[in-house]
């Protein structure tokens, strides 16, 4: 590769909250394809039969597992409102930077409210997860 | 008439024009995602128990296998088109050609089993 000038070092920029905010959609994004790779051996399980999807499952119901259930729950609170956040943002409106600052945390808002949400359900509703 | 050189056609170099397609597809898969992701843990969250019957019943519901269809479908193109952004930031080189080689086929390679398995369970029916 040609040695091309580079446009400036992300370190020249003082780290703010919307930057925290640019890059939890991209880690949360990369998580959540490892969470559809689980969702694929899930269905893949079921597809196979009784006998491996009770192989599956007890597979999937390790304590290992289950932290990586709550890492893709809240993976997908993020990434669901954030990426809400970037359609409303292709539209055109919001782009101004304190209305993007205001958005970034109603972001973190929405984001940890959906994380109650599910976490209440799945509580209440017992232990039904594998 | 186009400004790019000879040498630099060769090299690929420049813009593909391929940008605005991968950033409508982006647009569309998220928001088809939008109501698809909503259902998808609804209704999990909605499953009375995740044991084998239950869960094959569910996925042999005529609705909740052509949702289940697009849901891993829409997913595997949105996912492979986010992780091509991010293979492209950060691996350069004849390396990056490679890996978003690899990142294609394994998101074909997982939608084309999610589609078996659903397709499976639907026509084997409830048991």
């Amino acid at each position: 590769m040609p040695t091309r000038p580079l446009s400036p070092h992300l370190g020249v920029y003082k780290f703010t909250y919307t930057m925290v905010t640019s890059i939890l959609n991209r880690i949360t994004g990369l998580g959540l394809s490892l969470g559809l790779l689980l969702l694929v051996y899930w269905l893949a399980a079921v597809a196979a039969g009784e006998r491996s999807y009770a192989r599956a499952l007890s597979l999937l119901s390790t304590p290992g597992v289950r932290i990586i259930y709550a890492a893709i729950v809240i993976a997908f609170c993020y990434h669901f409102s954030a990426g809400i956040r970037h359609l409303i943002w292709d539209t055109g409106r919001g782009l101004e930077r304190s209305q993007a600052r205001a958005s970034a945390r109603v972001v973190l808002a929405v984001s940890v409210l959906l994380m109650l949400l599910i976490g209440y359900w799945l509580w209440v509703g017992g232990a039904r997860a594998p | 008439m186009s400004l790019r050189s000879p040498l630099g056609r060769v090299l690929g170099m420049g813009a593909a024009h391929e940008g605005v397609h991968h950033w409508w597809l982006q647009r569309l898969t998220s928001v088809a995602l939008v109501p698809l992701s909503i259902w998808f843990v609804a209704s999990l969250l909605l499953l009375p128990s995740l044991d084998y019957a239950t869960v094959s019943a569910w996925m042999a519901h005529g609705s909740t296998t052509l949702l289940l269809l697009l849901l891993v479908l829409t997913a595997a193109w949105h996912s492979r088109l986010g992780v091509a952004v991010v293979v492209e930031d950060y691996v350069h080189g004849g390396l990056k050609t490679v890996t978003l080689v690899f990142f294609t086929f394994a998101h074909l390679l997982l939608a084309a089993a999610a589609v078996l398995a659903i397709l499976r369970v639907a026509l084997r029916g409830a048991t």
